[in-house]
């Protein structure tokens, strides 16, 4: 029942598949493409650990169904970087402690790389305000505002001097 | 927490999407999905049929037609949110869609979805009912008007006959230079309210209120106005005093209670934020009371 043509593009690659109308985009990703670093926390749209940008704007991709993606372009925390490398945003992470379990890390990115593309001089209100919709229960939060805050400093030395790292 | 089968239908016009919903039994309209989603994840709704709105570009998008600010339901939370038109000629919604969920769902979700959904807790059914909107329902019968005071009929239900949907949303536009206000209590930013209320005022240069509305929501069933603070307030001076009778009267609302909050509790939010938000308003329309 149900079964539906499918077209995504998933980190710029495009794939088609037939799947069942009621799949979700997030098992869409995680069983259909093999993309696991999109984490499913409560499958209902309050952890925010299934973020993904959707034609460039964050969404829960437990509340989508992947038919509803057909024709969109999705970045999951695959296409943040490519293969063996990390993003300015990633390695602030790492730097500031902004994670220790990881489960919350890859919808916690998706939401930041948002946020820093957008504005890319947030304050420290405005990062705990996009924070709202991503739950962590390891940090205390402390190290994920810091690491976005970082993050948003080297994206902007980074334009300021173009060529440096 | 996964939803039960159904068979998926994406009209790409509008009269298919009214004919598909007149004719397909137990079918449900997926406008932005971020309540219904969460619903057939966990169950609560099982459909044979889903109508995804999402392919219907005529139902987005925001003009001014005779006087009122027509919203299509399809468009998104966040669009409305850095709207020019919503900013300039209905700034209450936009000051309202900031504690609407988050950014993730306000990239989702539509005005529409959030009207038909009636949650008695959410702030754009409040916007509507302060603004006395008119909501078009669409079906293969064509559109009836519906004004949003015989909207919401009881505890997340609606005007709504099984074979319509919300086609756009009518809010009339207030004189430039009229004052809003908007304040909610949750426990969380993004949160839906405990209690919260909306003021619009409409201020003379003789400091007369010419027109006054006061809205409070999540105390009831749905969006509740304030009739006998508006009755204070209009055709009268606007001070402290004024301010202060008009916030009192929202006292009288007999709230719910629930696990979030008692009744007691709510009924003292629901004055507490009314006071706050006509100062808001009064403040916005250049009254410094």
């Amino acid at each position: 029942m149900g079964k539906q043509a499918t077209r995504v593009i998933v980190n710029g690659k495009s794939h088609a598949r037939v799947i069942d109308a009621r799949l979700t985009l997030a098992d869409f990703l995680r069983h259909e493409l093999n993309l696991t670093g999109t984490h499913l926390g409560c499958e209902h749209g309050v952890c925010g650990a299934c973020t993904v940008l959707v034609d460039g704007r964050t969404a829960r991709s437990c509340l989508m169904f992947a038919v509803q993606a057909n024709g969109c372009a999705v970045t999951t925390v695959e296409g943040l970087a490519p293969e063996g490398q990390l993003s300015v945003l990633q390695q602030a992470f790492i730097d500031n402690h902004g994670l220790q379990c990881g489960f919350c890390t890859p919808g916690m990115l998706m939401t930041l790389t948002e946020l820093l593309r957008d504005t890319p001089a947030p304050s420290e209100q405005d990062v705990r305000e996009a924070l709202t919709g991503n739950l962590c229960r390891c940090t205390g939060y402390a190290g994920i505002v810091a690491a976005a805050l970082d993050a948003a400093q080297r994206l902007r030395e980074a334009v300021a001097k173009p060529g440096s790292p | 927490m996964k939803p039960a089968p159904f068979e998926y239908h994406a009209p790409r016009q509008l009269k298919d999407a009214a004919e598909l919903l007149a004719r397909l039994p137990n079918a449900k309209l997926l406008a932005g999905g971020q309540s219904l989603v969460p619903m057939m994840n966990f169950r609560y709704v099982i459909v044979d049929h889903l109508i995804d709105l999402g392919r219907l570009d005529e139902l987005r998008g925001v003009a001014v037609v005779d006087g009122a600010l027509r919203i299509g339901a399809m468009t998104r939370q966040r669009d409305l949110e850095f709207s020019p038109e919503v900013a300039k000629h209905c700034p209450l919604l936009a000051e309202a869609l900031r504690h609407v969920g988050h950014r993730q769902t306000r990239n989702r979700g539509t005005i529409g979805g959030s009207l038909a959904h009636a949650d008695p807790a959410a702030e754009l059914p409040a916007v509507c009912a302060a603004y006395d909107a008119t909501v078009h329902a669409l079906s293969v019968r064509g559109i009836r008007r519906i004004a949003f005071r015989e909207f919401c009929t009881g505890f997340m239900a609606t005007a709504l006959a099984p074979d319509e949907m919300i086609a756009a949303i009518d809010l009339p536009i207030w004189r430039l230079g009229h004052g809003h206000g908007f304040h909610e209590f949750s426990r969380r930013q993004g949160d839906f309210a405990i209690a919260g209320a909306a003021a619009l005022l409409d201020v003379g240069a003789d400091n007369v209120v010419r027109r006054a509305t006061l809205t409070v929501f999540g105390v009831a069933t749905a969006p509740l106005r304030v009739e006998a603070a508006e009755a204070r307030l209009a055709g009268k001076p606007l001070d402290t005093a004024a301010i202060r009778a008009a916030a009192a009267a929202a006292w009288l609302v007999e709230p719910i209670s629930d696990i979030h909050a008692g009744g007691d509790y709510r009924r003292h939010l629901a004055q507490v934020l009314s006071a706050r938000a006509l100062n808001d308003a009064a403040r916005r329309a250049g009254v410094e009371a």
